[in-house]
């Protein structure tokens, strides 16, 4: 008996301790990251760092301003968001409220492929399709933001299309049931009371989108061009931070390797900050899938 | 609950909307297909038996290697990841009362890994294996680091597996006389397999795919690794390279096919298995 106690308590301490594995993980990794990311920062100057202009680390005096690389993952983010969240959006429509069960059936294998697709398969699509088709349809060299912006579009697709999708069927029906009472049509229901009722999954769902664009490295690299100076129109090349990362650790040394590091930390402040935005708008989003849940159980 | 043409047309703005929404669905399943499409087209015509000759060389640039690597660092990874995830969600769903503070931070922690960009996985893999404990590029720091990063993924699906177990079980095994420890690994366990299984099958296509993580941990050695000190790329590093290279772009598309039918693959199993496990409750 005691023997058998000890191996309870014993697992569960185990267990406790592989519960808190996440918690080590992400305590390290901001340790490694801050720990060398801010001395490099405080030696840079912040303000130099963060607003500088220029970015040449191997110059005789080396500048290290990363407002650059700033820059264009707002650029490169807000083109994706511009055109991966309407098409995302109107596609987790049809597929909660207009697709006839079977099409559901065939249509969303296909899409959860596409979340599982490798992103240097769509780094290679977008350097051999994207980057061609760009450059003779505007000019340019095709490696631009307009080119990155439509390849990180596409990639976000699943992510907004599966969770705004949730999102619209958690909308208890009562709601679609009394628009369509007071005489909306199915489309102006949908459109008008289910939509907004579902603003904050949806939000949710911009909001992942937007970290998975900001983090999206390789396809990235294959497509922006990757020249760091300060992005000066659409079809003209541009860096981002991931990208300012993989490019130069490769050889980077000293200082250089140090910034690139605190390259690292700006993305990463960025996605906590993405995170906390995320974790405020799903808790709002919360209560209509409770109420929905009450109302299934009425029913039954 | 669909409009016919006669309310269409009292409605027009009704017509309008459908018609953006069927668009919109095309556009998506469109581009989806595009880009299927164009790598096997692309691809397929350059699958020769070259590209998996035993040996590597830059000529014919065989991705036998990369697929070697590619399963070892998948074994790696699971080995390290699929006990912690799982241990981890045991505690979460069988052993932590409503409400405890730890389980919120454990929730909160878990949502920023899987938020965290893989590049920097990637910075911090370099950081602490390949420098810190001193393993270099290896295969076992790139394992390290995808383990940590496939870690949430294997965490949530096995938590909402466990979660699926009717109490029932628990209930009648607690009653047939089993401690908490034996209900949690006869009963419970095997009852929420599928589910798990379906997220560690997942957590593979994410290893398969990753590229900017193992980059500057893993290196990318184009050889059979000898030992899991050696670096050694994986089939995604070594599309990358290939591609980079700018000569082997047929080589780089080629392998992009193999890739995409492992991930094919690997979804409709993951899918299929999640379908037994729904069918079953």
């Amino acid at each position: 008996m005691t023997k058998k106690l000890f191996a309870e308590k014993f697992m569960k301490a185990v267990f406790l301790i592989c519960a808190c594995v996440s918690i080590i993980a992400v305590a390290i990794i901001c340790f490694f990251m801050f720990v060398r990311g801010i001395p490099a920062m405080r030696e840079i100057g912040f303000v130099e760092f963060l607003f500088g202009e220029k970015w040449r680390p191997t110059a005789q005096i080396p500048k290290f301003g990363i407002l650059p690389m700033i820059m264009g993952s707002i650029y490169v983010t807000a083109g994706a968001i511009i055109i991966g969240v309407p098409i995302g959006l109107l596609t987790a429509i049809f597929l909660a409220k207009f697709c006839p069960k079977k099409l559901y059936k065939l249509l969303m294998p296909p899409i959860n492929l596409m979340a599982g697709i490798p992103s240097i398969i769509y780094g290679f699509f977008g350097m051999v399709v994207l980057v061609p088709l760009t450059r003779t349809l505007f000019g340019g060299d095709g490696n631009s933001i307009l080119t990155a912006s439509l390849l990180l579009g596409i990639m976000i697709l699943p992510t907004i299309v599966g969770l705004s999708e949730s999102a619209l069927k958690a909308v208890p029906e009562s709601y679609y049931e009394g628009a369509v009472a007071l005489g909306a049509t199915h489309e102006r229901a949908v459109a008008t009371v289910i939509f907004p009722a579902a603003k904050s999954g949806i939000m949710a769902a911009v909001i992942l989108g937007i970290g998975r664009a900001i983090g999206e490295t390789m396809a990235v690299i294959m497509v922006a061009g990757n020249q760091p100076r300060m992005p000066k129109g659409i079809l003209k090349g541009v860096r981002t931070l991931t990208s300012n990362i993989v490019t130069e650790m490769g050889y980077a040394e000293g200082l250089h390797y140090e910034a690139l590091i605190a390259t690292a930390v700006v993305l990463f402040v960025f996605i906590l900050i993405l995170n906390v935005l995320f974790s405020i708008v799903s808790n709002k989003a919360a209560p209509i899938s409770f109420k929905r849940k009450k109302v299934k159980k009425e029913e039954a | 609950m669909k409009s016919s043409w006669k309310t269409f047309k009292a409605h027009p703005m009704s017509l309008v909307f459908f018609i953006l929404v069927c668009a919109g669905v095309i556009l998506t399943v469109g581009i989806l297909f595009l880009v299927v499409a164009f790598v096997l087209i692309r691809g397929v015509p350059y699958l020769t038996p070259d590209l998996f000759a035993l040996e590597y060389t830059s000529e014919n640039c065989s991705m036998l290697p990369a697929i070697v690597s590619t399963i070892e660092m998948v074994g790696i990874s699971l080995l390290v990841a699929v006990p912690l995830g799982v241990f981890c969600a045991i505690y979460l769903v069988e052993y932590a009362g409503k409400g405890n503070k730890l389980v919120k931070l454990i929730r909160v922690t878990t949502e920023t890994l899987s938020g965290i960009p893989s590049i920097v996985y990637g910075l911090f893999g370099m950081l602490l294996f390949v420098r810190a404990l001193g393993w270099g590029y290896s295969l076992l720091a790139g394992s390290f680091t995808v383990a940590i990063m496939i870690l949430p993924l294997i965490i949530r699906s096995t938590e909402e597996a466990l979660k699926a177990v009717d109490d029932s079980y628990r209930e009648g095994s607690f009653g047939l006389g089993a401690g908490k420890l034996r209900t949690v690994f006869v009963i419970v366990l095997p009852s929420a397999m599928n589910g798990i299984l379906a997220g560690i099958i997942l957590a593979i296509g994410r290893v398969i795919g990753e590229t900017a993580a193992l980059m500057y941990t893993a290196g990318t050695v184009a050889a059979y690794p000898k030992s899991v000190f050696d670096s050694s790329r994986t089939l995604s590093l070594h599309m990358y390279s290939l591609s980079r290279e700018g000569m082997h772009m047929n080589e780089a598309a080629a392998t992009g096919v193999v890739l995409l039918i492992v991930v094919f693959l690997l979804n409709s199993f993951a899918s299929f298995v999640a379908k037994k496990l729904k069918s079953k409750t």
